[in-house]
């Protein structure tokens, strides 16, 4: 029993003898240790690393609900968590919404999940090594990264991350994980980065980026990732502007993951459905044929377990196909959106989603099929599966990432955002010219509508989240429109 | 019961291991909140968190480790573990790091607060909520959500230099949104973000349940008001809304560190160019935008800074010239600065960083009456819904929950999803009317640096007018 379901069990004690035997209770304990080596200009200028350990807690009392936290977990400060959160749950209004705890059930885990044993060579997609990295292992490859990258300047993190949890309840489940990632991300840039370039007021790209998450700091390639970021950066020399209109579109895997984190929080989050503020609409074709979307927490063949096998609420995570061949199957559920919902709980509790509502944080668009004739040469500054769809293009732009995109309006999911990273006129099949930032303004459900997808990349790349606790395994996208709105003059 | 000896024991640990600076802060934080959502409480959470931060500076790199733990062993090894990772950084070392100099400060500092926003009974803080969506709802909401926020926050800090500081800072604020739900889209009316250093006074004087009938009746109403029309026009700002465009277009822009491309490859730089600092034209010579961390009861104030620069007023832009940075001792000396006073960290576990105090615009001479009564032909937009803006802080496009047409002096029709897009100086150099009528608005939410931290900023604005900006934008 790790340290972690000791101090839950310790937690559900303390309820049962302090609020009685009625008492219903969920206790989450999480340790995290996370550290992150941070570059710019070149140099390592923040390095940070923290060791937490976190205890919360939900009671369900004579109908009133009430949670709370405490990193403080000695006896002392676990008692004045439980004392306190019965108090509050003893003054707070009725709860009518409570829906009641999990029930003892086993894990989705074995050593034959496609994402565990002997698929991916780890224990359930822990890799031990990963866990225990040091600052000088992050280091290295930011040195990697900086030398690949050719003296031009460079940015950004190397991350390494480890959480061992447990939960438990007073309905007798108790469940136990651990997980490890690295993660890498940096930039390029084909000038400095201090000030304003002369002469370009905004908009202009001059950085290439490249970025990857892995369950083993071992396959974090620091001098690839900078090769690659940096290839794009020096192809972004004398950019153009380009007037709004609607275009034609190749997004490389680090643009379709926004698209994809925009799906999950507020078009696949089951509250967000049952308030109907969300596009999704169950058995509806609402994409193209083409689009498969999977939520992937115990990890694939490709991708061993990024996540927990168990949710806040000690529901079981598995593998969900929100969209199969174009079909709206699923929206995701914790017990609350469930059971006002008719449904049963996913497995997607987090300590917010009763207030934000809970959301898919591991999907995977679905791979396209290899090209026939494999995939084209090109130059390295195009991502690989993307280049098949440049080769094809008539006249459109192949984008690299996505910026601060922004939803106008929830249940039609128009988002307003710009590129960033690189953006690339292609014309008769080939790159022509660089290209200033843009703004869109677009739906995205539309934009990957029925006959809107005119093809998806033959490799998923798992992408990290800003924020950490999610990721995304994206493909390319061919896409027939994009509505760009704006450019670098406004 | 104070912490000076644990964060003292860190940094004589880390100077022990070989950093020439070290500084460390403990912090004891305490944070409640609640939503309720059509007549009922939906959560509630009360948190608590303690721990320890320490930062050691080695070479060119700043090591930082953070424990859960404030026994003094803990602290000791967390001071050596912040050194040996500030020294791994060695393999990839830039330029020596300096701090601008900084005499010791020895005090204690508290945010004033009238009613103990954590000593307000739960039951009268939920029926508040509770009460508030209910009239919403009975409005004619489909959906009605409120909420409340409150942060109680203890630090001590100590650094190798001789600082010796405590505050005590109390923080809360809430909300209440009413929703539309229509076949194909979603209209909402919220009260706009009001949070500050204040007690649960601050909450009362929201009067939620008396506003939300209102942003109800309006919720509805947009479902079926005309769209706003696309094309360039005169601009009229509602003060919440200029609050976030001056957190978006200014604020962020004058971080020091994202002028010296320490944020690069995340939140971004800036289009800043510090060799024209001083002379730069940001806006017209109505904008004066002021760094203002003593604003009283403003969500971006303290006492002193996580770096014990005690705080202190100074203009970024003033009669529309750009003059000041928000800067930390690092990046202060990088530049050539005299002055530091904004870097602050979220919670104990995070290094601290440039971020935003309170960074407002100074009032004008109008109201808003007289600057709609002084418009022929315009829109007036409010309460942000969607915010957007580059890496450089440039190309900026928001979107406002209402809009009203503006015609010969007179408020007309309401618009609906109204947005406004525009380049960030020359968007402020059009401004050409400022309302007296400020107030000093608060943002809980502010995302910045890897990992992610969350920043209170305050920015005190009111009323203003812009003119030839492009609305309308739809997708």
């Amino acid at each position: 029993m790790s340290a972690e379901l000791q101090l839950a069990a310790k937690v559900v004690e303390l309820i049962r003898e302090l609020a009685g035997r009625s008492a219903e209770a969920e206790v989450m304990v999480r340790h995290h240790a996370l550290a992150l080596t941070r570059f710019a200009n070149s140099a390592i200028h923040q390095n940070v690393a923290e060791a937490t350990t976190g205890v919360r807690l939900r009671l369900h009392l004579d109908g009133r609900t009430a949670s709370g936290s405490t990193t403080v977990t000695g006896a002392q400060g676990l008692r004045s968590l439980v004392e306190r959160t019965i108090a509050a749950a003893r003054v707070t209004p009725p709860d009518p919404g409570w829906a009641g705890l999990a029930h003892p059930a086993a894990l989705h885990i074995s050593a034959g999940h496609p994402g565990s044993g002997e698929h991916s060579g780890l224990a359930f997609g822990f890799d031990e090594a990963t866990a225990r990295a040091t600052p000088a292992e992050r280091a290295e490859r930011v040195r990697a990264f900086v030398d690949a990258a050719g003296g031009l300047e460079t940015a950004g993190f190397c991350r390494t991350e480890y959480l061992s949890a447990a939960f438990a309840n007073t309905a007798g489940q108790a469940v136990e994980g651990r997980t490890a990632e690295a993660a890498m991300d940096g930039i390029a840039r084909n000038a400095g980065f201090a000030g304003a370039p002369s002469g370009l007021p905004g908009g202009a790209s001059r950085d290439g980026v490249a970025r990857l998450s892995a369950s083993r700091l071992a396959d974090l390639d620091g001098a690839l990732l900078g090769a690659r970021a940096a290839a794009k950066a020096r192809a972004t020399a004398d950019a153009v502007e380009l007037p709004p209109g609607q275009y034609e579109v190749v997004l490389e895997p680090t643009a379709v993951a926004d698209l994809l984190q925009n799906f999950s929080v507020f078009g696949f989050n089951g509250k967000s459905w049952a308030e109907k503020q969300s596009f999704a609409e169950l058995g509806k074709a609402q994409f193209d044929p083409s689009v498969t979307i999977v939520d992937d927490p115990l990890g694939s063949r490709g991708e061993p377990a990024p996540g927990l096998p168990f949710d806040d609420e000690g529901t079981p995570a598995r593998s969900l196909v929100l969209v199969r061949d174009g079909v709206t199957q699923a929206v995701t559920h914790d017990r609350t959106s469930a059971a006002q919902a008719g449904a049963e709980s996913t497995g997607h509790a987090a300590p917010t989603s009763r207030s934000w509502g809970p959301f898919p944080a591991h999907l995977r668009l679905e791979a396209g099929a290899a090209p026939a004739g494999g995939i084209p040469d090109g130059p390295p500054s195009i991502a690989e599966s993307a280049r098949p769809f440049v080769a094809r293009m008539r006249r459109g732009l192949l984008v690299t990432d996505l910026w601060y995109t922004r939803v106008l309006d929830p249940k039609t999911l128009v988002v307003t955002g710009l590129t960033r990273n690189g953006v690339w006129l292609v014309e008769d099949g080939e790159v022509t010219r660089p290209v200033g930032n843009l703004r869109f303004t677009q739906s995205y459900p539309r934009a990957l509508g029925p006959g809107r997808v005119l093809g998806i990349g033959a490799e998923s790349v798992l992408l990290p989240d800003n924020w950490g606790g999610a990721h995304y395994a994206a493909p390319a996208l061919h896409l027939a429109s994009w509505n760009i709105t704006g450019n670098a003059s406004g | 019961m104070n912490h000076f000896d644990e964060a003292g024991a860190a940094v004589q640990a880390a100077l022990d291991a070989g950093a020439r600076y070290a500084d460390a802060r403990v912090m004891v934080c305490r944070t409640e909140s609640m939503t309720a959502r059509n007549g009922a409480v939906e959560d509630l959470g009360s948190d608590e968190s303690a721990g320890l931060g320490v930062r050691a500076l080695v070479g060119s790199s700043w090591g930082f480790y953070a424990v859960p733990d404030l026994s003094e062993p803990a602290a000791r090894a967390a001071g050596r573990r912040a050194a040996q990772i500030a020294a791994a950084s060695a393999l990839v070392a830039g330029s020596p790091a300096e701090l601008m100099p900084a005499p010791p400060v020895t005090a204690s500092w508290a945010s004033d607060c009238k009613i103990d926003p954590l000593s307000v009974p739960l039951a009268d803080k939920g029926d508040l909520l509770v009460r508030a969506t209910a009239a919403a709802k009975e409005a004619g909401a489909d959906l009605a959500q409120a909420n409340y926020s409150i942060w109680d926050t203890h630090k001590w800090f100590v650094s190798s230099e001789g600082h010796r500081i405590d505050q005590h800072i109390r923080e809360c604020g809430g909300g209440v949104t009413a929703h539309a739900i229509g076949d194909g889209e979603v209209q909402r009316r919220s009260l706009p973000g009001q949070y500050g250093t204040r007690g649960w006074e601050l909450v009362e004087e929201l009067d939620l349940v008396g506003n939300a009938p209102r942003l109800a009746e309006e919720a509805r109403e947009l479902l079926t008001a005309p769209l706003c029309p696309a094309g360039e026009t005169t601009l009229i700002l509602g003060g919440s809304q200029l609050a976030l465009q001056i957190h978006e277009s200014v604020g962020h822009a004058i971080e020091l560190d994202r002028i010296l491309g320490w944020e690069a490859a995340f939140a971004g730089t800036s289009w800043l160019d510090l060799s024209r600092l001083g002379t730069l034209r940001y806006g017209s010579d109505l904008m004066n935008i002021t760094i203002d961390p003593t604003f009283p009861g403003a969500l971006g104030s303290f006492g002193f800074d996580d770096e014990g620069t005690p705080a202190a007023k100074r203009h970024a832009v003033r009669d529309g010239i750009w003059v000041g940075v928000l800067a930390g001792r690092d990046s202060a000396a990088v530049a050539g600065l005299d002055y530091a006073g904004s870097v602050r960290a979220d919670g104990w576990a995070r290094l601290p960083m440039v971020r935003m105090t309170n960074v407002g615009l100074e009032p004008g001479p109008h109201t808003l009456d007289e600057i709609i009564a002084a418009t022929d032909d315009g829109v007036f937009m409010d309460v942000n819904r969607s915010w957007s803006i580059d890496d450089q802080r440039l190309n900026f496009q928001f979107g406002c929950e209402i809009g009203y047409e503006i015609k010969n002096g007179k408020r007309g029709r309401m618009l609906r999803n109204p947005t406004y897009t525009g380049i960030g100086p020359r968007f402020w150099q059009s401004m050409d009317m400022l309302s007296s009528e400020t107030i000093a608005w608060g943002t809980p939410n502010c995302g910045k640096g890897q990992p992610g931290q969350i920043g209170h900023t305050g920015h005190p604005a009111a009323p203003a007018r812009f003119t030839d900006v492009r609305v309308g934008v739809q997708g």
